[in-house]
C-alpha cells in the first residue's frame, strides 16, 4: 500500500486486524487449495509408510506431468472465463498423429505415412495448432459458445484418431520425443523438467506479459476490456490455440510416456485438467488465478491418486471419492468468489 | 408529518466500513409514515450505501435497525421483501427476455391453486397498474424491446406496486424525459397519501425539494443536515451537501448562453449517412479539434448506438467514418484506439475492472505504448499517479482495487485510462451521470483542458445541463435522426428540450 492511502484512511492503526481479515478473506482462493493439499498429505503420510518417501514424490511428479502440460493451456482458457472440452481429443489426436508419422514396426497394421522424426512432430504440432484455430474461429467469429465448440471439436479430433488408427495400436514415436517422454536426465524423467518448464513458461506469460494482462483483464470484465479497445476476439482466439498445441504436446509426451499411441488413450486427462485448474483456485469466472493455483491443483490431484493407491482403497470407492473431493474444491471456488465481491464491493 | 408520529423505521449509529474504508460514520436516520424523505449529498458520501442497508443488501453493519419499534436485522433482500421494503436501484434491473408483464409481477406472479401462473389475469393487472402510472404498453410485449426509459419505468412501476409500505428509490430520474419524471412525482405524491413511505435519492435537487416533506443532507459519511422541504432551498442544502459556498458551481441554464461560432480547426472525424437498423437513420456530422460537439436527446433516441459505432463497437448498416479525411471502417474497438478514438460508455459497470487495482484500470488502454512485451508495473504506477493526482482520484491509492472507490471516482477512472496519451477523439457518453456537483466541475474542467489541447471531443448525453456546460455546438437527436443543429447561437435548456 502506498504512503497516500494513510491520508484518507482514519486511524489506520485501529484498522490493522481488520485489513488483515479483509487480506486473508480475498486470498481465500489460494489459500484453500493449498491447505487442502497440506491436509492431503498429513494424512496419507500418516495412513501410509511408503508414502511419504523421495521415491514416491518422484512417482507423484511423473503421474501429474502430462495433465500438468495439458492443465497449462486449460489454465489460459478458464482465465477467459471460457472453457475447452476438446483438450484430451486433441492430445490424443497428436499422440496418434506422431506416431502415424512414424515408421513402425512391421507387425504394426496401421497404413501411416513414415517421415523424418522432426517433419513428424512438426506435423502433428501444425494439427494440434490447426484444431485450436477452428476452435479459434467457432468461438470468435461464428460466435459459438466454447462450452458447445470444443464439445464438437472433442467429436472431430477422436474422429481424426479414429480414421488414422483404425482400432489397432501404434507404438514407435521420433527418438526426440520418446527421449522426453520415457526417459530420465540425473533421476529426474524428462517429461517432470518438460512439465516443470511449460508451467514456468504459461505463469511468465501470464504475469509479466501484455498479453498475459490482457487474459486476465478479458476474463474479469470482457466488456469493459472491449470498451477499453482491447481485440477481445484475438485475445479468445490465441488462448485457444494455445491450449490446442499445449493439449499436443501434452499428448505426443504422454505416448512415448505409455509407450503406445491408441483410441481414447487420454480420456481422463480431460475431467482431470479442469480439475486441476478449478481445484487449484482459478476462477471459472474468469479473471482471478493463474498457473500458481493450477500448480497446487496438480499436487492436490496427484497427492489424491496416488495416496489412495497406498492406502489400498477399493478402487472403485477411488473414483467416488475423486468426485467428491473436485465437488468440494468447486464449492471452495463459488463460496471464494462470493467472499472476494462481498469484500470489494 | 405532525411532531411526535412514531417513524416506521428507525436507524442509530449506523456505521459500515468497505475494506477498511468507512461509508457510514454513526449515522441517525428516521422515516415516519407516509412521508417523502429526500437524501441528498455528493457521491461516496454513503447515501445509497444506507439504504443497501435498509433494503437488505448490506446486513454487515454495526448500529441499532429499528422496525415498527422492535429492534431487527436483515440478513439478505428477500429478509427486506418481507418486511414490505423495496428499493429501485441506479443501476437497472430487469429481465429484458420477460414480457412486460412477467417484469411488473417478477417474484409474486398470479397463480391460480394448483400453482399454475394466471396470465390473463397477470396480464391485465399488469396493464392496469402501467396506465395508472401514464404508461400505455402492451403487457405482453418483450420488455427488451422497448427503450430504456420506458425500461426503467416499468422496473420504477414494478416497485411502486409491489404493495411495499417503504420504498427506496435511488436516482430514479436520470434517464427520463420531463413528462415522465412528472408522472413518476405525481405517483408518489398520491402513495404517500395512502400511507406509504418513500425514500427519494437525487442529485437533482429540485426535484427533491419539489416531491419531498423531508430532506436530510449526507456528507462524508455523515449526516449533517435534517430538514422540512419547506423551510430549505437549493443554495442552503448545495452549502450543506459541500461544506462551503460552492454554490455558484450549480449551473442551471435557465438563461440564454451563448455558443461559439464553428472554428477553423482541421475535421478530425466525419459520419456521413450513418444508419442503423431501427436505431438510426442518416445521421452526419463532423466533429472539428479543439471542439467540443455536444449530442443531445431523450433515452431511446440512438445516441448509445451511434457512440458504440464511433468506437467500432458496432458497425453500421449503411454510412461511413472518415477520420482525419481518411474513411476508416473498424473491424473491432482495438480498431478504434488505435486511430486515436477513445471512449467512455454511460455505465461504469461496463468500463472498469472492479477486482483490480487502480492503476490497471488506469494503464489498460495504453498497455501497447508503454510495454512491448514485458509489462512495466513501476512505469504503469507512474502513469496511473499521474492522473489519480491531475483528476484528483480520491483515496489517492493506485494499489487499492477500484471497487473500494465511491462511484464519482470510479467514473474518473474511467476517463484518465485514456489521458496519459491523449487520443485525438474522445466520445464521452453521460460523463457526468450521477456525479456530484464537484465532480461535475471537475469533469467539466478536465473537458475544457483537453479541448484546449487540441482534442476533438463529442459529449452525448440525455441531461441538458451536460450538453450545455460543455459543448460548442449542439446536435439534437430524436427517433434516430438529427433534427436540429445549435451552432453560434444563443440557446438556453428551454429552446434544447423544445428541439428534442
Amino acid at each position: 500500500m502506498t504512503s497516500g492511502e494513510s491520508v484518507t484512511v482514519p486511524a489506520p492503526d485501529r484498522k490493522r486486524p481488520h485489513r488483515l481479515a479483509v487480506m486473508l478473506r480475498s486470498q481465500m482462493r489460494n489459500i484453500a487449495p493449498f491447505l487442502t493439499l497440506i491436509c492431503l498429505f498429513g494424512f496419507f503420510a500418516a495412513a501410509s509408510p511408503s508414502f511419504a518417501t523421495l521415491d514416491n514424490l518422484g512417482n507423484i511428479l511423473t503421474q501429474i506431468s502430462v495433465t500438468g502440460i495439458i492443465a497449462v493451456g486449460l489454465t489460459f482458457v478458464i482465465l477467459c472465463a471460457e472453457i475447452d472440452l476438446s483438450i484430451a481429443a486433441i492430445a490424443n489426436v497428436t499422440g496418434i498423429a506422431v506416431a502415424y508419422f512414424t515408421l513402425q514396426e512391421s507387425y504394426v497394421n496401421i497404413a501411416n505415412v513414415p517421415m523424418p522424426g522432426w517433419a513428424a512432430i512438426l506435423l502433428a504440432l501444425a494439427l494440434c495448432a490447426l484444431l485450436g484455430l477452428v476452435n479459434a474461429f467457432g468461438l470468435t467469429v461464428i460466435g459459438i459458445p466454447s462450452f458447445i465448440m470444443t464439445l464438437a471439436m472433442m467429436q472431430i479430433a477422436a474422429g481424426i484418431s479414429a480414421l488414422l488408427v483404425r482400432g489397432q495400436i501404434a507404438y514407435k514415436v521420433p527418438p526426440l520425443v520418446t527421449t522426453l517422454g520415457s526417459t530420465s536426465i540425473g533421476g529426474i524423467p524428462w517429461i517432470v523438467i518438460v512439465a516443470a518448464l511449460m508451467l514456468l513458461g504459461g505463469h511468465l506469460v501470464l504475469t509479466y506479459t501484455r498479453f498475459g494482462r490482457y487474459v486476465y483483464m478479458v476474463g474479469g470484465n470482457r466488456e469493459a476490456a472491449e470498451y477499453s479497445g482491447l481485440n477481445v476476439k484475438l485475445i479468445l482466439g490465441s488462448v485457444m490455440v494455445i491450449s490446442a498445441v499445449c493439449a499436443g504436446i501434452g499428448g505426443m509426451l504422454g505416448v512415448a510416456h505409455f509407450g503406445s499411441a491408441q483410441q481414447n488413450e487420454f480420456d481422463t486427462y480431460l475431467l482431470d485438467s479442469i480439475a486441476a485448474v478449478v481445484v487449484g483456485g482459478t476462477s471459472l469466472f474468469g479473471g482471478r488465478g493463474g498457473i500458481g493455483n493450477t500448480i497446487v491443483g496438480l499436487f492436490v490431484l496427484g497427492v489424491l491418486n496416488n495416496g489412495l493407491d497406498h492406502v489400498n482403497i477399493d478402487s472403485f470407492l477411488k473414483i467416488l471419492i475423486r468426485g467428491l473431493i473436485l465437488l468440494a474444491a468447486l464449492v471452495i471456488n463459488v463460496y471464494a468468489q462470493r467472499l472476494r465481491e462481498r469484500t470489494a464491493e | 408529518m405532525p411532531a411526535g408520529v412514531r417513524p416506521i423505521l428507525e436507524l442509530q449509529e449506523i456505521t459500515k466500513a468497505f475494506g477498511g474504508v468507512e461509508a457510514l460514520r454513526g449515522v441517525d436516520f428516521a422515516l415516519s409514515p407516509g412521508e417523502i424523505h429526500g437524501l441528498v449529498g455528493e457521491n461516496g458520501a454513503g447515501k445509497s450505501t444506507l439504504m443497501k442497508i435498509i433494503a437488505g443488501v448490506h446486513s454487515d453493519f454495526s448500529g441499532r435497525f429499528i422496525l415498527d419499534g422492535r429492534e431487527t436485522r436483515f440478513r439478505s433482500v428477500r429478509d427486506a421483501h418481507a418486511a414490505g421494503i423495496a428499493m429501485v436501484h441506479q443501476e437497472l434491473s430487469v429481465a429484458p427476455d420477460l414480457s412486460v408483464a412477467e417484469n411488473v409481477f417478477l417474484g409474486n406472479q398470479p397463480t391460480n391453486r394448483f400453482g399454475f401462473v394466471q396470465w390473463r389475469r397477470m396480464a391485465r393487472e399488469a396493464g392496469e397498474q402501467l396506465k395508472r402510472f401514464g404508461i400505455d404498453v402492451d403487457p405482453m410485449s418483450r420488455l427488451g424491446d422497448l427503450p430504456i426509459g420506458l425500461q426503467q419505468l416499468i422496473e420504477i412501476a414494478r416497485v411502486l406496486f409491489s404493495g411495499a409500505r417503504i420504498i427506496i428509490l435511488d436516482e430514479p430520474t436520470s434517464a427520463l424525459s420531463p413528462p415522465e419524471v412528472e408522472r413518476l412525482f405525481a405517483t408518489l405524491k398520491r402513495l404517500r397519501d395512502e400511507g406509504t413511505s418513500i425514500v427519494f435519492i437525487s442529485h437533482f435537487i429540485e426535484d427533491i425539494l419539489r416531491v419531498s416533506d423531508v430532506v436530510t443532507v449526507f456528507r462524508n459519511g455523515r449526516k449533517v443536515a435534517e430538514t422540512r422541504a419547506a423551510d430549505t432551498n437549493k443554495p442552503a442544502l448545495i452549502e450543506a451537501m459541500i461544506g462551503h459556498g460552492r454554490e455558484a458551481l450549480e449551473e442551471t441554464y435557465t438563461h440564454d448562453i451563448m455558443l461559439p461560432p464553428p472554428g477553423e480547426k482541421p475535421v478530425v472525424l466525419n459520419a456521413s449517412g450513418l444508419s442503423l437498423a431501427r436505431s438510426l437513420r442518416d445521421v452526419s456530422f463532423d466533429v472539428r479539434a479543439g471542439e467540443v460537439l455536444g449530442i443531445y436527446g431523450f433515452m431511446g433516441c440512438g445516441q448509445l448506438e451511434l457512440a458504440r459505432i464511433l468506437f467500432g463497437k458496432l458497425k453500421p448498416d449503411q454510412g461511413s467514418l472518415a477520420i482525419a479525411g481518411k474513411q476508416k471502417a473498424f473491424r473491432s474497438t482495438a480498431g478504434a484506439r488505435r486511430a486515436g478514438i477513445a471512449f467512455v460508455p454511460e455505465s461504469r459497470r461496463d468500463m472498469l475492472f472492479h477486482q483490480e487495482p487502480v492503476y490497471k484500470n488506469i494503464s489498460i488502454s495504453v498497455l501497447d505504448r508503454i510495454s512491448s512485451l514485458l509489462l512495466k508495473p513501476s512505469r504503469e504506477r507512474e502513469i496511473a499517479s499521474r492522473q489519480v493526482e491531475q483528476l484528483r482520484i480520491r483515496p489517492a491509492a493506485v494499489d487499492l482495487d477500484l471497487g473500494m472507490l465511491s462511484g464519482g471516482n470510479q467514473q474518473k477512472v474511467a476517463l484518465a485510462k485514456w489521458l496519459s496519451y491523449p487520443p485525438r477523439l474522445l466520445v464521452l457518453c453521460e460523463p457526468t451521470r450521477g456525479m456530484d456537483v464537484g465532480a461535475k466541475d471537475d469533469v467539466i474542467h478536465i473537458v475544457r483542458d483537453l479541448r484546449a489541447k487540441g482534442l476533438a471531443v463529442i459529449v452525448l448525453s440525455t441531461e441538458p445541463e451536460t450538453v450545455l456546460s460543455l459543448a460548442d455546438r449542439i446536435i439534437v437527436l430524436k427517433r434516430g435522426a438529427v433534427v436540429r443543429e445549435f451552432s453560434n447561437e444563443r440557446i438556453s435548456k428551454d429552446r434544447l428540450l423544445e428541439a428534442a
